[in-house]
């Protein structure tokens, strides 16, 4: 066996894997380096997260060859990866939120002797102090930031012996400082010989963390670089398969007038913990607001008070006024029901798209009609309109769809989204509010998301933007609001804002003097 | 360099849509793939010809014209629960108290029968009696719609607790209507000038039935899959949160749709004792509450295909009493065969929605 060939920690050959009639991947190879960090890089659906889960154990390709270290192997279950020292975290942490930290790492590992919890709180602590992690042993997950979630994750498959890592996705739940913390775990952990895969979708952390990319796209490969050769635009091209352009545009806002007026905003959840505390703001028509912040600050709580949705406590004011009109209604106090009946025209993109956007078991036409559906005297639903409507999102947003009438549950994340978007901008708003409208969404369907948002905000829509990645909210909105456990702990201009500041504020409150 | 197989025997993986055809060919086949293997077992245990039980069994259900309309008539009835509760469980209410708003209905139908049986001309008398079953049935599912919309109860455990206190509602008029005195019975209400029962239509005694129930399965198509209100169940039964995300009012659809399951049960009720034993008794609804569970979700919830699949069950549970009775045998052996051609039927949605792939096979198939 040549020198070179000893280098590479697995080699993938040809891997198929079809789901149905969709090829997930095709003929795929790929190499992974003993000691390098590999960013895998690709749109929504090109194939990522199914090869990177054959490597894992997860699924069984249909055909081709995994060599690791030289050897061909097949891998089964999770259980073959972790004999081959592979060890993946998956971007929905796989955690027993009951459990210790300890207990956590120790679980299903199978051994046949009685587990000493401290002798394996000892060895954790051994991990951690090589590559520079902080794990408290014996603190509970549920008592645990998201954060550190991750890195127990980590530290759990590095327990496992794993000396081929994969991380799906791993900064997409994190604040700009830990994103910077875990680059530098990654690169003590390369230093110690590990090989690295990491999934992400941010083309600035590819630049930043790793030595080689390799590009995939719809299902097949297209080639890898030396990160230090290429640029965020090559790659761009690579994905998307045609030059794209990364800018995202941001029109001076023009004809500016108040829309919502929110004051004292607090809700509390089932529990009675404060889940929203005094939160005011105002949102403009003709502006792109941005809201920022660590998941699960009050972003959804807030958007759901505005639509409805969520219980307010008394005091809290929420004045709304339609485009053409001067004349400010309440919505502090009423349901989503009342609010239709008042005729706000808020338009909602939720978090949660198939379970609460749409019906996921409906076809398009159907699910169009959401909103509408009781327009009209007649007992019977208008199939008519919806259908029009329908076709018209499809073409005009391009929606690949395996037909009008297939649940749209059928279709990708991003095809979905689309159609969510499609129907709201449709009902044409004064109020349009997202919540992460580009979560696990491609390059270029986010651009499209950004120009359709731009667009409404032109025709003087207020649009309410609810973030996470912040490269984008600096360059797309006009304001940002930061929302830290529930209080605005800053708004800051989009232009001038430096993102340390915003990363700042989304972590730490009593700064209002400043913004 | 040898490769450490461990690929498993099976590998199972799903399928994109399925052509319609395709997948009825492939229940088709499982069908008759169930009888095989019910040969076998009969063979193997009676020391029968299986074509002789299977004949017996068609004979049961269709040998004289009498036989056919009693499968007939008995079809319509699950068909009629089965549409009854088909919004109900489109809404993913799981309404298993069909029962209980059978006999309710069934109840206020006899009572019509008793009291005003000889007051009214035949007509408008059935009209009573439909009217008031349909309030009976409608309060007994309301009920519970109310409950869950109001405190959100578990409507499995409180729709069947109220089939209990039906029940026992049903022992207290058994009582109070008995007649002979002493016998325990209601006995044939309305015997002698058949006051409220199902005229003959066209010559046959179960027409009536017939059409009432294939106009309630067509409306209850029409009704779930093109009203508004159809829409709304629809959206309830998928998710709450997106059904208030659309300003529906969930808890108004909640009460109003287990009001109407209520009531068209109520009705199935008012056909068993108006159309069809005219007497009333705890067992009036006989299981078939549960029974239509079954025959809505296999055809999940169209009311066309329910009506084969309530045609299948009823052909099986005449067929089981025909053989049992010829052959001497315990009826459980037509059970068997039941429970193997459902299973049969319930396993080929699997091959439905996925395909397996065994060890070693390099096929291609696309």
């Amino acid at each position: 066996m040549s020198q070179l060939e000893t280098n590479k920690a697995v080699q993938m050959v040809n891997i198929t894997k079809t789901f149905g009639s969709l090829v997930a991947n095709d003929k795929v190879c790929l190499d992974i380096h003993k000691g390098e960090i590999l960013s895998l890089l690709g749109e929504n659906g090109s194939g990522k997260t199914t090869l990177m889960n054959m490597l894992s154990g997860i699924y069984l390709p249909d055909s081709g060859q995994i060599f690791v270290d030289g050897k061909e192997v097949s891998i089964a279950s999770p259980r073959d990866a972790f004999n081959l020292r592979i060890g993946m975290i998956h971007q929905h942490f796989k955690l027993v939120p009951v459990l210790t930290a300890a207990e956590n790492i120790i679980l299903g590992l199978n051994e046949n002797r009685l587990v000493d919890l401290k002798t394996v709180a000892a060895r954790v602590k051994e991990i951690c102090d090589r590559y520079g992690f902080v794990v408290e042993p014996y603190k509970k997950v549920y008592d645990m930031s998201v954060s550190e979630k991750q890195t127990l994750e980590i530290v759990k498959v590095l327990y496992r012996g794993a000396d081929i890592l994969i991380l799906d996705e791993p900064t997409a739940v994190l604040t700009p400082q830990e994103t910077n913390m875990l680059f530098d775990v990654m690169r003590n952990m390369k230093a110690d010989g590990k090989s690295i895969v990491i999934i992400t979708h941010k083309l600035h952390e590819v630049m930043e963390i790793s030595d080689r990319v390799a590009v995939l796209r719809k299902g097949h490969y297209i080639g890898d670089i030396a990160t230090c050769d290429t640029n965020p635009q090559q790659l761009t091209d690579m994905m998307v398969g045609r030059a794209v352009s990364l800018n995202i545009d941001r029109p001076e806002p023009e004809n500016i007038r108040e829309c919502l007026v929110v004051k004292d905003l607090t809700v509390l959840d089932v529990d009675g913990v404060k889940k929203l505390d005094k939160v005011s703001f105002t949102a403009y028509g003709g502006e792109i607001l941005g809201i920022a912040g660590i998941s699960g600050s009050g972003q959804k709580e807030l958007l759901e008070a505005i639509a409805g949705l969520q219980i307010v406590e008394p005091g809290s004011s929420m004045m709304y006024t339609a485009k053409e009109s001067d004349k400010a209604v309440e919505l502090a106090g009423c349901n989503s029901m009342d609010i239709k009946k008042m005729g706000v025209r808020s338009a909602f993109v939720p978090e949660d798209r198939l379970g609460m956007g749409l019906v996921g078991s409906m076809s398009i036409p159907d699910n169009m009609m959401l909103r509408t559906y009781g327009n009209g005297r007649s007992i019977f639903t208008d199939r008519k309109a919806p259908k029009g409507m329908a076709e018209k999102v499809v073409e005009e947003l391009q929606v690949m769809t395996p037909g009008l009438s297939a649940p749209v549950r059928r279709m990708s994340g991003g095809n979905i989204q689309k159609v969510l978007v499609g129907r709201e901008i449709a009902a044409n708003p004064s109020l349009l509010m997202t919540a992460y409208a580009v979560r696990g969404l491609d390059i270029n369907t986010s651009y499209t998301i950004y120009h359709l948002l731009n667009e409404q905000k032109k025709q003087g829509v207020a649009v309410m933007y609810v973030g996470e990645d912040l490269d984008v909210l600096l360059e797309l909105c006009d304001r940002i609001l930061v929302l830290c456990a529930g209080k605005v702990s800053g708004i800051v201009d989009g232009r001038t804002a430096k993102k340390e500041e915003v990363g700042l504020l989304m972590t730490h409150l009593g700064q209002e003097a400043e913004a | 360099m040898k490769v450490e197989s461990k690929e498993p025997l099976f590998r199972i993986s799903k399928r994109g849509a399925m052509a319609r055809g395709k997948a009825w060919g492939i229940r088709l086949i499982a069908v008759a793939l169930s009888l095989v293997v019910c040969a076998f077992i009969i063979f193997a245990i009676v020391k029968m010809n299986p074509l002789k039980v299977y004949g017996a069994m068609f004979e049961g259900a269709f040998s004289t014209s009498k036989r056919t309309w009693v499968t007939i008539r008995d079809t319509m009835m699950l068909l009629c629960i089965a549409v009854g509760l088909a919004p109900a469980f489109k809404m993913k209410f799981w309404n298993i108290g069909a029962e209980g708003q059978i006999l309710m209905g069934g109840i206020a139908a006899a009572a019509c029968m008793i009291y005003i049986g000889n007051k009214l001309p035949l007509v408008p008398m059935l009209l009573v009696m439909a009217i008031c079953s349909l309030i009976a049935g409608g309060i007994w599912g309301l009920i519970p719609g109310l409950f869950k919309a109001k405190w959100n109860t578990n409507e499995t455990l409180f729709t069947l607790m109220m089939n209990y206190i039906a029940i026992q509602i049903t022992s207290f008029f058994v009582a109070k209507w008995e007649n002979p005195f002493g016998s325990n019975t209601v006995g044939i209400i309305n015997a002698r000038n058949q006051a409220g029962w199902f005229p003959s239509l066209f010559g046959q005694a179960y027409a009536l039935n017939v059409i009432i129930v294939m106009l309630l399965a067509v409306g209850m198509y029409l009704y779930l899959n093109y009203s508004k209100q159809g829409y709304e169940i629809a959206v309830v039964g998928e998710s709450e949160n997106t059904a208030r995300y659309a300003a529906i009012d969930v808890k108004k659809v909640i009460v109003r749709t287990m009001g109407i399951s209520g009531a068209l049960c109520g009705i199935a009720g008012f056909i068993a004792v108006a159309g069809a034993s005219h007497t009333i008794s705890t067992s009036t609804a006989g299981g078939r509450g549960f029974t239509a569970i079954i025959v809505c979700w296999l055809a999940k919830f169209n009311s066309f295909v329910m009506v084969l699949i309530a045609a299948l069950l009823v052909f099986f549970e005449k067929g089981a009493i025909e053989i049992a009775s010829r052959y001497n045998l315990n009826d459980y052996v037509s059970n068997m065969i039941t429970g193997i051609i459902l299973f049969f039927i319930l396993g080929s949605e699997f091959f439905i929605n996925y395909k397996v792939k065994i060890r070693g096979s390099k096929e291609e198939t696309k």
